[in-house]
């Protein structure tokens, strides 16, 4: 058994969903350490420096100042030491374009931002649930999709 | 020039042990996946190289009995799963319980509390993996896929594939297909 604690970095600009998404993780069962970060450019900041932790889950806000999470996504995808983290896109847009453009991409995770905290503590327990045993049971992760 | 491999992973992982103990010079034997006995006495630095030279290949020697029973569990499920043949006929916690020798109700207690997920979604779980893979790499039509891992028909699996993914089987083949074609 791997070490129980798993790491989460989040990418979004607007304040209070980094907040409901920080306590949402501290409600669930499997331990986990959240950073978040406001914008595209101090994420890829962080993660670009060659000492940073890589998260086993990174999620992405769609639409931000700066640098978009597409923008994010394609960059993290280019890079040999990034591109293995598991991505969850994190977003107010449902659009069926979207979710296909950026599972193509190379997401493994699309979530629609619920719109209660109870709908959000469900969302992503279901996430870091499924991602536990794509981590744990090296299945393919290549094959690893799931849209909430 | 890019190329797609299948692996046999039992075959790799029996060949790995193989090779590694018998540069190490221990005999040893391979009694089921994922469990060997070891024919000689080890001594302290011995036990340590064996370790490390497995680890290299993201082997690890689990040492932890309720880790073993859990690891037991996963896979007897991926033997019922991949039970082409049907010669398992009785319901899975019959199945499980008999096998490892555990009422259901302690082995499914202990496998949620240990991997945060129930066996029933490991077997859903482990079910939809196998047909993905099938999806991404076999000429399969779903309606075969469907047969070939025991569904009642192929309206079950694609139920079964959109409740555990989100999407569906059609678009789960079109992004992979979409994916390849841009890293190419």
């Amino acid at each position: 058994m791997q070490n129980n604690l798993i790491n989460i970095v989040l990418a979004d600009d607007d304040e209070d969903d980094r907040l409901f998404f920080t306590e949402a993780f501290e409600e669930l069962k499997i331990k986990s350490n959240v950073s978040t970060y406001n914008n595209g450019v101090l994420l890829m900041e962080y993660l670009n420096k060659t000492d940073s932790i890589l998260p086993e889950l990174l999620f992405l806000d769609l639409n931000m100042p700066k640098k978009s999470g597409i923008e994010c996504l394609v960059d993290i995808k280019k890079n040999a030491r990034l591109k293995d983290m598991v991505i969850a896109i994190y977003s107010t847009s449902a659009s069926e374009e979207d979710i296909e453009k950026t599972f193509v991409l190379g997401a493994n995770i699309y979530i629609k931002k619920p719109n209660d905290f109870k709908k959000l503590k469900k969302a992503l327990s279901e996430v870091v649930t499924t991602n536990w045993q794509y981590q744990t049971d090296s299945l393919n992760k290549d094959n690893f999709l799931l849209r909430l | 020039m890019k190329l797609f491999l299948k692996f046999d992973v039992k075959q790799l992982c029996d060949n790995i042990l193989s090779n590694q103990f018998s540069n190490l010079n221990i005999n040893f034997r391979i009694l089921a996946y994922g469990e060997i006995e070891i024919l000689d006495k080890l001594s302290k630095t011995q036990w340590i190289d064996v370790k490390n030279t497995l680890e290299d290949y993201g082997i690890t020697v689990v040492e932890d009995q309720k880790s073993i029973l859990i690891q037991k569990i996963k896979d007897a499920i991926i033997e019922m799963v991949n039970d082409e043949e049907e010669t398992i006929t009785v319901k899975s916690s019959v199945y499980l319980a008999e096998k490892l020798n555990h009422s259901y109700g302690y082995l499914s207690n202990l496998f949620s509390e240990i991997t945060y997920t129930s066996i029933e979604n490991y077997i859903i779980l482990q079910k939809i993996e196998h047909a993905k893979h099938l999806i991404t790499t076999s000429s399969m039509t779903l309606t075969e896929i469907a047969f070939k891992l025991n569904y009642s028909s192929v309206a079950h699996l694609s139920t079964q594939f959109k409740n555990t993914t989100g999407i569906t089987p059609s678009a789960f083949q079109r992004i992979i297909v979409k994916r390849r074609e841009i890293t190419l």
